[in-house]
């Protein structure tokens, strides 16, 4: 049993993990640069919100031979997470950086179909769940292609380092399920972790390759979860950017007539 | 690491199982949760109950660790709940929204008397 001094330092350590309480998301003050759409407002999900089968997805590297803690790990993959992305799925942090309840918005290009560029623009976001030393976890808004949370770790194993990457989640609509079950639109997302943990490895000068264990946790799809569609970022980015000529159309007649 | 938490488990009615957790839930505790719910559900309980009064910290991996055993109960047609949760993490369970699907209550009278 822990001592009642314990407790108090237990209580502390958590709240100060943990994002504070919210219903919705709220983006921080963020770079101009990027468009802050599919996410302000929106709540947070959880797996359970999803449509279809929640998997749980763990993807590790070993980091032999690196003699750093994995506080001083975590650190580095925390300062340099938009870094460590594939070219197509861009990370923008807030000014605060990767703190609890901190939103990271997410410029992302997908393939239409598999074996194509990459060049249909989902804009989305994630909100920082939780923080601490090794560990943090973010969790997915309603619209992003996932319900969800994605928890990246540093620990040690076997007098060795491990940094890993673990999502459970399901996809959010049907037709991101579409997308995941036809359309590689899953493995596509595993490159993408794939791609941040070896990125990891390079900055510390291991050469290695990321294993990939998929368990399924719950092969049902939830039907009653069909209408998450109405937020579907993907769907959205493309209208939003259909609309740009009406909204320039727009600003420069308000502009004019306060001319 | 190693998991830094026990896991007992109790009778506490023909269809009730009760989880006694002490100490830490983070993902060094999978093994102890599901041996616990392995055991739980041996003895034909139809509701799960954790009991978290002695629960010292539970971190993001942990609750990831309460989603999959929530959807294991629900493949085996039972109910989870809880009781003795602290204020903190009675938010925590609002905020990741497993509130929606893991019946919470105050005290192990209370969560009885919610499933009978």
């Amino acid at each position: 049993m822990s001592t009642p001094v314990q407790d108090d330092a237990n209580q502390k350590r958590s709240e100060t993990a943990w994002a504070p309480p919210t219903t919705r998301m709220k983006v921080g003050e963020m770079s101009a640069a990027v468009r802050n759409i599919n996410v302000d407002g929106r709540q947070p999900l959880s797996p359970l919100q999803g449509f279809g089968q929640m998997w749980q997805k763990t993807f590790q590297l070993r980091l032999t031979g690196v003699d750093k803690t994995p506080a001083e790990i975590m650190q580095i993959w925390k300062e340099n997470f938009p870094n460590f992305q594939p070219p197509d799925n861009r990370f923008y942090p807030t000014m605060a950086g990767i703190k609890p309840g901190e939103v990271l918005l997410i410029a992302a290009k997908v393939p239409p179909f598999p074996g194509l560029p990459s060049i249909l623009p989902v804009d989305t976001g994630v909100m920082v769940l939780y923080a601490d030393d090794t560990t943090f976890t973010v969790m997915t808004p309603e619209g992003h292609p996932e319900a969800g949370w994605n928890t990246f770790s540093v620990y040690e194993e076997d007098d060795s380092l491990v940094a890993q990457c673990q999502s459970l989640c399901r996809p959010n609509d049907p037709l991101y399920d579409f997308f995941n079950r036809f359309l590689g639109a899953s493995g596509q997302q595993d490159q993408i972790w794939i791609h941040v943990l070896e990125s990891l490895g390079d900055h510390l000068g291991v050469r290695g390759q990321a294993t990939t264990t998929k368990v399924l946790v719950d092969p049902k799809v939830q039907w009653s979860q069909a209408k998450n569609i109405w937020h579907n970022a993907g769907i959205r980015t493309i209208f939003y950017l259909l609309g740009t000529p009406l909204r320039w159309l727009r600003r420069k007649g308000s502009a004019e007539s306060k001319a | 690491m190693k998991a830094n938490v026990t896991m007992t488990v109790r009778k506490a009615d023909q269809n009730s199982s009760v989880i006694d957790i002490h100490g830490e839930i983070n993902a060094f505790a999978e093994n102890a949760l599901m041996d616990a719910y392995t055991q739980a559900s041996s003895a034909g309980a139809r509701n799960i109950i954790l009991n978290f009064n002695g629960l010292e910290y539970m971190n993001s991996s942990g609750i990831g660790l309460l989603v999959t055993l929530l959807i294991r109960a629900r493949r085996q047609n039972q109910r989870l709940l809880a009781f003795g949760l602290s204020d903190h993490y009675r938010q925590i369970f609002d905020l990741t929204r497993l509130n929606e699907a893991i019946g919470i209550y105050a005290t192990e009278v209370a969560a009885l008397g919610a499933v009978n």
